[in-house]
């Protein structure tokens, strides 16, 4: 860890310190304990960012593996949702309303950015896209609504709120995706490599590390929840590494009073009273059973696939981009023969490039 | 994309309310957390209180995020040198 993360005071810079070295050396002496590789999955793109930023993996034993998963919703986006944004983009009668995430994702040619439309708003939440569509009677909004748990609620708002006060004129597409599902469909592939996962803070404020118990109890795999400080990961990894030490699966968590093991049930009630889970694709883990969501039939009439009478999403992945294989752990990105050569932050080929919790991103920053 | 940042709620009115991290304010939803009360420290994500948190927490993560933009500028400048250099 950097020393410059220890500014605010000694007697502070003195505690962490502490606290980095207990968990380094409860990793090692467990790492050593079990012998073998260990593999570790981080789900989340902001864990991947900070491992990175800290630089966490210089603290690993030689048998320790971080792998970054399917954790930042842009990256696990079909490419085929993209298209759809695009072609929904080019009319004249509508406007997309976009988190900034999702503007440089290439589809088949363009982005949302290289099509310089003035129909295209980044937004800050779903508010602001509701708000655009009272404000524009006579377009229709698109919400562009991708993201996992944590994002999902806001979605749901958006559309109840839509329903309640009777905007016509507003509606989403949805992508937002369900965590538990994508690990489990990991674990069930053939190429199951993964030891262990450290779980998202803020997705799991939301579903409550709880939500994690079909993972321990099916597949025998440790859960830990952790946020994303330094700090926290590094505890998370040694509360995992004990557990494989020991021959443990349990769930656990270090993020302390934000994660509950029920999670934020408002949250999850107002997902599920607008929302239900259904078969959808992820880029480059293929389609996964019930790990995508969209709003239910009541609904409908605010679903930009009712609306605009779209009827398949197809799927497609950009030529010679290894996003699938990285994001479940098969290969790390400088093995993917465009990195750093015809894919770069600047020029990104895929998802995982584009974004700046992506795994590419993320090496191609900090990692070289 | 799923992170979020912690601030306080410094107005309320109904499911609205105004938070404030380290001096930026934010029109925000609390309609997650019906529970809060104006004073309280929350996580905020895509505008929308997501739970409490503690008073400790939040100060170690706007810390930590002070922290970050520095090393972010260090980077940079480190960057811009090297360029300066290589040109
Ligand atoms: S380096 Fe670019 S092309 Fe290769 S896997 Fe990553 S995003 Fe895809």
């Amino acid at each position: 860890m950097k020393p410059s993360g220890l500014r605010p005071s000694n007697r502070k810079a003195t505690e962490m310190l502490e606290r980095i070295e207990q968990a380094r050396k409860s990793i090692h002496s467990a790492c050593e304990k079990v012998g073998r590789q260990i593999q570790v999955m981080e789900v989340c793109g902001t864990h991947t960012v900070s491992i990175f930023r800290h630089g966490i993996r210089t603290l690993l034993p030689e048998n320790l593996k971080m792998l970054s998963g399917p954790g930042c919703p842009v990256c696990v986006t079909d490419q085929g949702y993209i298209d759809v944004v695009m072609d929904l983009a080019r009319r004249d009668d509508t406007i997309i309303a976009t988190y900034g995430d999702m503007i440089r994702v290439p589809g088949k040619g363009d982005s949302l950015e290289s099509l310089h439309r003035d129909n295209i708003k980044v937004v800050l939440s779903t508010d602001n896209g509701l708000a655009l569509a009272k404000k524009h009677p006579d377009k229709t909004v698109v919400f562009v609504a991708v993201g996992f748990e944590t994002t999902t609620p806001a979605s749901a708002v958006a559309v109840a709120d839509a329903a309640r006060e009777g905007v016509g004129n507003f509606c989403i597409l949805s992508g937002h995706k369900l965590v538990v599902p994508a690990m489990k469909a990991l674990l069930g592939s053939k190429n199951d490599k993964i030891d262990a996962f450290l779980c998202p803070g803020h997705v799991s404020v939301i579903l409550g590390s709880d939500a994690y118990r079909s993972v321990v109890d099916e597949f025998n795999r440790p859960c830990v929840v952790a946020g994303f400080e330094g700090v926290q990961i590094l505890e998370g990894l040694a509360k995992i590494c004990e557990q494989i030490a020991d021959g443990r699966a349990e769930i656990d968590s270090v993020y302390g009073a934000a994660v509950t093991p029920q999670g934020n049930r408002t949250a999850w009630k107002i997902i599920t009273d607008m929302f239900e889970p259904c078969d959808g694709p992820w880029r480059g883990l293929g389609v996964i059973p019930g790990a995508t969501m969209r709003l239910k039939n009541q609904y409908k009439q605010f679903d930009a696939l009712h609306r605009f009478g779209i009827e398949e999403v197809p799927s497609e992945e950009p030529a010679g981009c290894q996003c699938g294989q990285i994001l479940c752990g098969l290969m790390d990105p400088p093995q993917c023969g465009l990195f750093g050569k015809k894919c770069t932050p600047d020029t990104p080929v895929g998802p995982c490039m584009v974004s700046t919790e992506g795994a590419c991103s993320a090496w191609y920053k900090y990692g070289r | 994309m799923c992170l979020a940042v912690p601030a306080r709620v410094i107005e309320k009115d109904g499911d609205r309310a105004v938070a404030d991290a380290m001096g930026n304010r934010w029109n925000i939803r609390i309609t997650l957390t019906p529970d809060i009360e104006v004073g309280d420290v929350v996580l905020i994500h895509a505008g929308y209180a997501i739970t409490k948190v503690d008073e400790e927490e939040a100060k170690k993560t706007w810390e930590l995020f002070e922290e970050i933009a520095h090393f972010e500028a260090e980077r940079l400048k480190a960057k811009q040198q090297e360029g300066d250099r290589d040109a």
